[in-house]
């Protein structure tokens, strides 16, 4: 066992544990901080994955941006009482056999195709992203932009609205 | 057993079926945005793996998976932004964000 496969079964299981508690959690803030072990989990996968740029986008992003957002909604819309009132729906055995179910059928996929085993070299990637970005990959990235753009006003309206009414 | 693209594979899918259990499961909208969260990572994460495994087309950099890594990320916040906004929207209006409650539109 390589050093490489040491960090990838801590950062699997660092992603995968508190996922499961972000499923199975009874309290709301712990879902949310549960969160932020399997995204960093998941970050520390991508740098080992030799995508470096994106690990650091990871981290700069989703925990520094979507997870704060989350724990602001969280926070925002959760009386300190109903925090723990989250109860499970009924569903949830079915919902449990859905996602066995789909976990099972990708499983069986894996396992039954034959991938290629021998990954390629680790090589800089920013230098290679960026240049895609501006080149082969220039229309979706000017349309992101766009949608980002539609995202920042549209969310300013739908906040606005509330504030006008009261 | 040597760690393989296999692995990341099997990874993902778990995450990928976490995410469905918690966005058929959980009742409250939040919970449910972070179900869609671990499922856009699962997916993610299959694209960068399979840009560091896959074989893809003799002479070309290999960063394509990479680029979408990026692309889903952007959706990512894009989604949650907008979605926090509906969902702190609907709490001032209605002082719930439990979805099964948010029936209002069915006749």
């Amino acid at each position: 066992m390589t050093a490489a496969d040491v960090f990838f079964w801590i950062f699997a299981s660092m992603a995968l544990l508190p996922a499961m508690m972000v499923v199975f959690a009874r309290n709301l803030l712990y879902s949310a901080f549960s969160l932020l072990f399997t995204l960093a989990g998941v970050a520390g996968l991508y740098a080992l994955l030799g995508a470096d740029f994106l690990s650091v986008t990871q981290v700069l992003v989703y925990i520094g941006g979507i997870l704060v957002l989350i724990l602001f909604g969280v926070m925002f819309t959760q009386r300190v009482y109903d925090l723990k009132a989250e109860a499970m729906s009924f569903k949830r055995r079915r919902a449990a056999a859905l996602g066995l179910g789909v976990f099972a059928a990708l499983a069986a996929t894996v396992f039954a195709v034959d991938w290629p085993q021998a990954p390629r070299e680790v090589q800089p990637t920013s230098a290679p992203i960026g240049n895609l970005l501006l080149s082969q990959y220039l229309l979706p990235f000017e349309m992101i932009s766009v949608l980002l753009l539609v995202v920042l006003i549209g969310a300013v309206v739908v906040g606005k609205k509330e504030v006008q009414e009261e | 057993m040597n760690v393989g693209l296999q692995h990341y594979l099997i990874l993902s899918a778990a995450l990928a079926a976490l995410g469905i259990i918690a966005m058929v499961s959980r009742r409250n909208a939040i919970s449910i945005l972070m179900g869609i969260e671990l499922l856009l990572n699962a997916a993610a994460l299959n694209f960068v793996a399979f840009s560091r495994y896959g074989t893809g087309l003799p002479g070309r950099p290999h960063f394509d998976g990479q680029i979408f890594g990026i692309f889903i990320i952007v959706l990512a916040a894009a989604e949650a932004a907008i979605a926090l906004a509906i969902i702190i929207a609907i709490y001032h209006h209605r002082s719930s964000i439990n979805a099964d409650e948010l029936h209002s539109m069915r006749r």
